[in-house]
């Protein structure tokens, strides 16, 4: 056994740590008030390779692997999260599909594409009235001569306004059930692919989030992604290790909790005594500190899992709904510790409270998370 | 072009020191980083290769976690690395400039840079004494490096002002805080790093086993004292200011 992580692990993320407080930290309250997708700190990601970091270099990909990925991810996050989302849904939701089950041309176009930071990704699945259960898709694709006819509507899509082409789930057998869906490139250029960001969200501000409105869009059939009629076991797969990514994402935003929480219990003086002399505030601290170690090994067995070629779709849902639910608590309780000022914008905490609540709701909710793992250990 | 930079590991910045039971700094739990103004030197020899080709050395004298420090400086794109481990031999500036030069002799080069000082110790002379011993000129803490048909010309900082100089390569340069922007390594840049060559020495494979010691040696070491807790003056202002001006004179004796 080793917990040691590897040199170049370990470099990604010293590095990706200094990147994150240099250049992104500074921005993040104004990412958040003003709701700016940051397009130039994308940019500088991209230059630095980190939009193709966990994929092979002749896809333009940097050749790490999930561990390191994963690691970047807490760290952006805890810098700002909603660069952490843009971030982890191009990579754990945009790239995958296409590196895990696209054909070789189409990693070599769409692949190369997103690696080298030309666009950001996005994966379509979750429609209005198909959440949790992804597999009621009502989106149709249907074979008309050489292209796909698609019609539907889907909701709640991260990156898609800033992405070139969207991957989608449809129906393409309407007598199959969940075998009866696929995966489908759609270029955001398609006529008749209508895409709206007019949410108005809790958090994550600067994380761009979009409805999707098919009409009528056709695309070449070499877009269908891996084999017909096996979008439902694909998604599976690309979301398990999307469960891993937001784990390390709620890890980044409750580590930011505690730093912003400490340094203020020993500013704030009350009853004539720094705050973090009160047993009430270091044990609320300490718990973070025990949750956030926890949550953080936990997202790293998982991601070590899948290096090595393992299974671990449980281990990524466990790490998944812990750590999302204690960066949850962290947030609240970094509130608690900074009272009326961290309710207030001036602090950052109220802010890591509304992002973090989102990551026990995307990639699977906490519900669908405890299906998940009760399923795995035999129920 | 070859150019050869000279890099030290030290503590962080950040870094809190303290002194082991033995009256010595602490090195056990401090993270270790490349020494900032080494950084600036570094991206300056990246610059110049990248703008007119050829190699960059970066080369550092220190134990093997060191090789980090290098290792950055691979991923940031330099092409090779040489870590001269001293072993036992105590070091004083003289000592790693003679180390140094003794390594850097054994390459080519055009240019050698530095950082104009390290920020643990401070004394800012290694990369000058490397220039002595090699019979090549130096210019320190420069702000502006421009080459040119086997000539330097350098903008350095002096007491109020800048100052250009010309001189013939190959010379030494030390870089002071402005002269660039260093690069963050890229993603490819740290995965390349580990391909790359890293030359382990040790003062025998030198020729210098046994012929290198310090010739200052530290007695010892003391923290500052630690700061003391400000005085309030309680009172109407101008009974207090009149209390200030007389403690500032006769306790503080600053005015
Ligand atoms: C900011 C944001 C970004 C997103 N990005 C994307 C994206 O890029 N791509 C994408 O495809 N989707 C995305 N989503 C959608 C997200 O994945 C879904 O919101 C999520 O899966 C839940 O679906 P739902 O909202 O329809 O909730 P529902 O499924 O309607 O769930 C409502 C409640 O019922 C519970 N519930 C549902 N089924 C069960 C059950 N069987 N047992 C117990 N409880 C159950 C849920 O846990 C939840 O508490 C995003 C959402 C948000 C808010």
């Amino acid at each position: 056994m080793d917990f040691n992580l590897t040199r170049d692990q370990k470099m990604i993320r010293d590095v990706v740590r200094d990147f994150a407080e240099q250049e992104i930290a500074p921005r993040a309250t104004e990412i958040d008030r003003t709701g700016t997708f940051p397009l130039d700190i994308i940019n500088k990601m991209s230059e630095m390779d980190l939009m193709g970091l966990p994929f092979p270099e002749e896809y333009g990909g940097a050749g790490a692997d999930y561990v390191s990925y994963c690691l970047a991810v807490e760290e952006i996050s805890r810098a700002c999260g909603s660069t952490g989302l843009t971030y982890e849904a191009h990579i754990s939701l945009g790239c995958m599909p296409i590196y895990l089950f696209g054909t070789q041309e189409q990693k070599k176009k769409y692949l190369t594409m997103l690696c080298r930071g030309e666009c950001v990704g996005a994966f379509g699945l979750t429609e209005p009235e198909a959440g949790s259960d992804a597999g009621g898709t009502k989106t149709t694709a249907e074979l008309d001569g050489d292209e796909w006819v698609i019609n539907g509507s889907k909701c709640f899509i991260t990156n898609a306004s800033y992405a070139k082409f969207v991957t989608i789930t449809a129906v393409t057998d309407k007598t199959r059930g969940r075998k009866g869906i696929s995966a489908i490139i759609v270029p955001t250029d398609a006529p008749g692919f209508t895409i709206r960001s007019s949410y108005e969200k809790m958090g994550l501000h600067g994380s761009n989030t979009t409805e999707l409105f098919f009409d009528n869009v056709r695309v070449p059939r070499e877009n269908l992604v891996g084999n017909l009629n096996e979008g439902f076991k694909q998604f599976l797969k690309v979301l398990d290790g999307g469960r891993v990514a937001i784990a390390a994402m709620a890890v980044g935003i409750a580590q930011a909790c505690l730093d912003a929480s400490l340094k203020y219990a020993h500013q704030r003086v009350q009853f004539g005594r720094s705050i973090s002399k009160f047993q009430a505030i270091q044990f609320k601290l300490a718990d973070m500190a025990v949750n956030i170690e926890l949550a953080r090994l936990m997202y790293l067995k998982a991601a070590w899992l899948k290096d090595n070629g393992q299974p671990y779709s449980k281990e990524a849902a466990i790490a998944k709904l812990f750590a999302s639910e204690m960066a949850t608590r962290a947030a609240l309780d970094a509130i608690q510790i900074h009272g009326g000022y961290g309710y207030m914008k001036e602090f950052p905490v109220e802010r890591y409270l509304r992002d973090a609540k989102l990551l026990e709701i995307g990639e699977g909710t906490s519900e669908v998370q405890r299906l998940v793992i009760a399923r795995q250990i035999g129920c | 072009m070859n150019i050869v930079v000279c890099l030290k590991q030290t503590f962080d910045t950040e870094a809190k020191i303290t002194l082991d039971a033995g009256g010595k700094i602490e090195r056990k739990g401090v993270s270790l980083i490349m020494n900032p103004y080494d950084e600036f030197a570094v991206e300056e020899a990246l610059r110049l290769k990248e703008k007119d080709g050829g190699e960059v050395t970066v080369i550092s004298v220190g134990e093997s976690s060191a090789q980090d420090a290098l290792r950055q400086a691979l991923a940031m794109g330099a092409d090779k690395a040489i870590l001269v481990d001293p072993g036992e031999a105590e070091l004083d500036e003289y000592a790693t400039a003679t180390i140094l030069a003794k390594a850097i002799s054994g390459l080519e080069y055009d240019i050698i840079l530095g950082g104009f000082r390290a920020i643990d110790d401070g004394s800012a002379q290694v990369a000058g004494r490397v220039a002595e011993i090699l019979n090549v000129p130096v210019v320190n803490v420069v702000t502006k490096l421009e080459v040119e048909g086997g000539k330097a010309v350098a903008t350095r900082e002096i007491e109020g002002g800048s100052e250009l100089v010309e001189v013939a390569l190959p010379a030494v340069f030390t870089a002071q805080k402005g002269l660039n922007e260093p690069r963050y390594p890229s993603m490819k840049g740290i995965m390349k790093a580990k391909k790359k060559p890293m030359q382990k020495m040790t003062l025998g494979d030198l020729g210098l086993e046994g012929q290198v010691a310090a010739k200052v040696k530290a007695l010892s070491y003391s923290l500052p004292e630690p700061r003391k807790a400000g005085k309030i003056i309680p009172g109407e202002a101008a009974e207090a200011a009149r209390e200030l001006a007389k403690l500032l004179r006769e306790e503080a004796k600053v005015i």
